[in-house]
């Protein structure tokens, strides 16, 4: 056999088999993550943890008034983050398009969609903590809100791109105004899609912690004060993980199953209603 | 009238997005003005952070930011490769789907549990097998070996590292799918055509054709690496010293915020990790900006080409 034939031969066959190494690699790390996270998780899960607020240190409890804290904010986030979103994005799509503005807000926005988010942690601290004088929930949903604005605004456009001109032009002919045209034909040809983005926004944001170090600070107690410092799943996990009591390590297992179940749940419906918005256009 | 209205809504809301990010640089600015004017252009050279004496330099958390962003490119960039090589090239068709997904599903993880994985399951790992192995292998040699020295504690530069490494690698992944997804069939068929293997028609002509792409990709991969907060916080080790030692517990900028901010003593300590937070910011912005820009030029000659 020829030895340059031969030596292309091999060169090719170790790296493709290299590209299955990497591939097995990176997979291996995310059934270790989930595999640590399911069985540490489910021998702490139990059903008083939906019942019970969380303990002083050393002794029993449960999660209830963190989970609803971070239901609250989390709402409170997406009602204030979807719309706004929803809108941008509407402007960059149907109205902005191709200009100097449209762009330079487009750039932005992929920037912001990848910024730190401990960063508008501190934002929101100095806009509204500060101004405030005390640490509030209600700034906890707004640096969720923020975080989450980038992800609605880019699918928003996205979807809305894939949107057949012929569309418009025929309701646009009919003599509807444009913005009929946008919300009851545009928006309805691209609801799954821009759903999808506000899903993956949800699933972004229920895991963060950083931004709420800052802003909603963190209650050992049942609150439902929008202005006071309120019980979050993601502070109370790293609160509880950093502490050297087993009983705080056990809960916060439970607490990141909690997370991990609800952000893969979001994802993977997210992805399926993406691939049906996709294939329908 | 309706029309006028809806315009101006949608209007606002998208430059809602400038307004967030002029709010972003003013008021870090605002807020780390005092630490800035105090201590002027040395704030960014100077390893002193002592809250008591009120002296504060942010070379520690720069240099641990950048180490441990370094050591997760060192990871993420070849296995991203291999990966995407794998979902473009190599996997058959049924495969690719499920595989990309499983990926993509390492970027859902929440940060914090990536975190508490690393502290409680990778750390002890570390310090019982990895640490003392590459201790035994290369703490002794010339140069190299200094990275290495010191107790194996299983948290410190490296793990840090290599769990951010491998949470930028679906990050990296999906942009150079995407990239290498857009090489024009015409091309690697002729490659391919004239007797080329994969790996040469990858190496040859998919590559040279995708290289602003795949590296704005990268960038784009250390921009998110620069910022991760949570998971370095776990496993970083939190400490105000600088060393060379991979193995020695560090900081970096992010993780000191999230340890530090809401128990700052005095103004001049908050003020400082408020600039801290600037600095950040401010390399963050400059490298994501740099893979956008790279990712525009690929996608315009795309739009030209068809």
């Amino acid at each position: 056999m020829d030895w340059r034939y031969f030596r292309r031969r091999t060169v090719n066959i170790v790296s493709l088999s290299g590209s299955v190494l990497a591939t097995a690699f990176g997979l291996f790390w995310l059934f270790w993550i989930l595999w640590t996270t399911f069985s540490y998780g489910f021998s702490a899960f139990d059903l008083s943890m939906f019942q019970q607020n969380t303990p002083a240190p050393g002794s029993a409890g449960g999660l209830a008034n963190a989970i609803v804290g971070s239901l609250i904010m989390v709402g409170l986030a997406t009602a204030i983050g979807t719309p706004i979103g929803i809108l941008a994005g509407t402007y960059l799509a149907e109205y902005g398009g191709r200009t100097f503005v449209a762009s330079v807000i487009r750039f932005i926005n992929d920037i912001l969609l990848s910024a730190p988010s401990i960063i508008i942690g501190l934002f929101v601290y100095e806009m509204v903590v500060v101004s405030l004088g005390h640490f509030s929930a209600l700034a906890g949903a707004l640096a969720l809100a923020i975080i989450m604005l980038p992800v609605v605004i880019r699918t928003t456009e996205e979807m809305l791109r894939l949107v057949p001109n012929t569309l418009r032009e025929a309701a646009l002919a009919l003599g509807a105004p444009r913005w009929k045209m946008i919300s009851l034909v545009a928006y309805r040809a691209a609801l799954s899609g821009i759903l999808t983005g506000v899903l993956l926004a949800i699933a972004r944001i229920a895991g963060e912690t950083a931004p709420l170090l800052f802003t909603a600070l963190n209650n050992q107690f049942w609150s439902t004060n929008l202005m006071q410092p309120m019980a979050n799943l993601p502070v109370v996990i790293f609160q509880f993980a950093m502490s050297p009591y087993k009983e705080w390590h056990a809960l916060a297992w439970a607490g990141a199953l909690l997370i991990t179940l609800s952000v893969l749940a979001l994802s993977i419906v997210a992805r399926t209603l993406s691939r049906k918005a996709r294939m329908e256009h | 009238m309706m029309d006028r209205i809806f315009q101006v809504l949608t209007t606002g809301s998208a430059w809602l997005v400038l307004v967030v990010l002029v709010g972003i640089i003013v008021s870090l600015f605002i807020g780390g003005w005092q630490a800035l004017t105090a201590f002027g252009p040395k704030f960014l050279v100077t390893d002193e952070w002592n809250p008591v004496t009120e002296r504060f330099g942010a070379l520690v958390p720069i240099y641990g930011t950048l180490v441990s962003s370094l050591i997760a490119l060192l990871i993420a960039v070849p296995i991203s490769f291999g990966i995407a090589l794998f979902l473009t090239e190599v996997a058959p068709y049924w495969l690719r789907r499920p595989i990309g997904t499983a990926i993509e599903l390492l970027a859902a993880i929440p940060s914090i549990i990536y975190g508490m994985w690393g502290l409680f399951v990778f750390a002890p790992v570390m310090s019982q097998h990895v640490q003392p192995w590459l201790q035994d292998h290369f703490g002794g040699t010339a140069y190299f070996g200094i990275l290495f020295q010191g107790a194996p504690l299983g948290i410190g530069m490296l793990p840090a590292g290599i769990i951010l490494g491998i949470m930028i690698i679906p990050f990296i992944t999906a942009i150079m799918r995407d990239v290498f997804a857009t090489t024009p069939k015409f091309l690697k068929e002729s490659a391919y055509a004239v007797g080329g293997t994969h790996w040469e028609v990858v190496w040859n002509v998919v590559l040279p054709y995708t290289r602003v792409g795949a590296v704005g990709g990268i960038f784009l991969g250390l921009g998110r690496a620069l910022g991760e907060t949570m998971a370095v916080t776990f496993v970083i080790g939190n400490t105000h010293r600088l060393s060379l030692s991979l193995f020695e517990p560090g900081n970096s900028i992010a993780s000191t915020l999230a340890n530090e901010f809401t128990e700052a003593v005095g103004d001049m300590h908050t003020s400082s990790l408020i600039a801290l937070g600037l600095v950040l910011f401010l390399i963050t912005f400059i490298v994501l900006s740099l893979a956008k820009f790279m990712l525009l030029s690929l996608e315009s000659r795309e739009s030209v080409k068809t």
